[in-house]
């Protein structure tokens, strides 16, 4: 491949390439990092949910669902906002928050929900059907904690997506860049913590059938 | 996204039908996920694993695709091996993952500890971490890749479809690799 090696073309474009490659790197490992902290918290969670993991047969498989949820619609949400900031359609005040922004921020929920309750409809009709899998929990009682869990996960980062970026856009940060890491990370620990929660109050409820 | 009007409904039109596709195809990974539900609950630290790869992974993914995007848009990408652009960012997502997943590894292994559940030693956790971890850098950087061409050939945003497909997708891999992983090696 190098017949025709001269140093300093051969070097080049590797300087270049490696600029490439490190500012690449330097400008994604701060955030990664932090949606690691907050992947950890989750798993931290998650391991503590071990005995309700065994006794909600169909708990687990939801698992990856919910959590892509919260990341879906509301890194839509803050991309959203962000754009509207940046075309001066919203102003970044909470107190000077319009018709539009509450819309926003109801369509956000909605859709929440509804994507919970489908992933639990979901499961619960793959568990079904595929054979050699476990038979699920009720329907009832799963679609009945994918809502639970939905509803106060996605208060929750509705309230922290707004104000993180309104508050980091009036300090001169570029809400774009913002929304991602901030969702990553605050999605995944109340995703698991509010299905923590969801998963005992159903359970409490009878439900799952007895405690 | 600009174009969208903001109203319930037409957000709910614009977003919805994705939404509900992603939805299906997570579910498709908890499947895997819950097939090897006995050997998660049996070792606390693979399963605290699960969602930190996913979410790495996914996040791996996503900064390639959004910065892809960019660059296709400001006319610096060229799909060509040869492109110091393209080259470039593949080596920065592998550099991250040799990074990021030896913590990841040592710090599910130690929070299993600290929970008094570690049956797995340090070593093993952190080996499955970092072969999945590359495993998934290398196959974000094809799904990132695909996907940005694709975006580019159809005409699509970017933004709107990209991002969440290819999030989703290494989401996806995440489950499975680590499942395969797993399997291997514990």
């Amino acid at each position: 491949m190098n017949d025709a090696f001269t140093p300093l073309a051969a070097a080049l474009p590797l300087m270049s390439l490696g600029r490439v490659a490190r500012d690449a790197y330097r400008e994604a490992l701060p955030a990664l990092s932090a949606s690691l902290v907050g992947g950890l918290l989750a798993g931290l969670v998650l391991g503590g949910m071990r005995s309700d993991l065994a006794a909600v047969p169909g708990l687990l498989v939801l698992v990856p669902a919910l959590l892509a949820t919260r990341g879906n619609v509301y890194s839509s949400l803050g991309a959203r906002v962000a754009t509207a900031l940046h075309q001066g359609m919203v102003a970044p005040r909470l107190a000077a928050a319009d018709d539009r922004l509450a819309r926003a921020c109801a369509a956000a929920l909605a859709n929440g929900l509804l994507a919970s309750a489908f992933a639990a409809v979901a499961a619960f009709a793959a568990l079904s059907v595929l054979p050699g899998t476990a038979t699920p929990a009720p329907l009832s009682g799963l679609v009945a904690m994918a809502l639970l869990a939905g509803a106060l996960s996605g208060t929750t980062l509705t309230a922290v997506v707004v104000t993180a970026v309104f508050a980091g856009y009036r300090r001169g940060y570029d809400p774009d860049a913002l929304v991602g890491p901030l969702v990553t990370t605050t999605g995944d620990v109340f995703g698991v913590a509010f299905l923590l929660v969801a998963v005992r109050a159903v359970r409490a409820a009878g439900l799952f059938g007895g405690p | 996204m600009t174009t969208t009007e903001w109203t319930v409904r037409a957000i709910t039109r614009a977003t919805l039908p994705l939404l509900l596709l992603l939805t299906l195809v997570e579910v498709g990974s908890g499947l895997v996920l819950g097939g090897f539900e006995s050997t998660l609950l049996r070792s606390p630290a693979l399963l605290v694993l699960v969602p930190v790869t996913i979410g790495t992974a996914g996040n791996l993914g996503s900064v390639l695709a959004s910065r892809l995007s960019t660059a296709l848009h400001l006319g610096l990408l060229a799909f060509d091996p040869e492109s110091e652009v393209l080259v470039g960012n593949a080596l920065a997502t592998l550099g991250l993952a040799a990074t990021v997943f030896p913590v990841v590894g040592a710090g599910a292994w130690l929070l299993a500890v600290l929970t008094g559940g570690a049956r797995l030693p340090l070593v093993a956790v952190v080996r499955v971490a970092v072969v999945a971890g590359l495993a998934l850098a290398a196959l974000a950087v094809v799904v990132a890749l695909a996907a940005t061409y694709a975006a580019y050939r159809l005409g699509l945003d970017p933004d709107d479809v990209v991002v969440p497909v290819v999030t989703n997708v290494c989401d996806v891999l995440g489950v499975v690799v680590l499942f395969l992983t797993v399997r291997l090696l514990v």
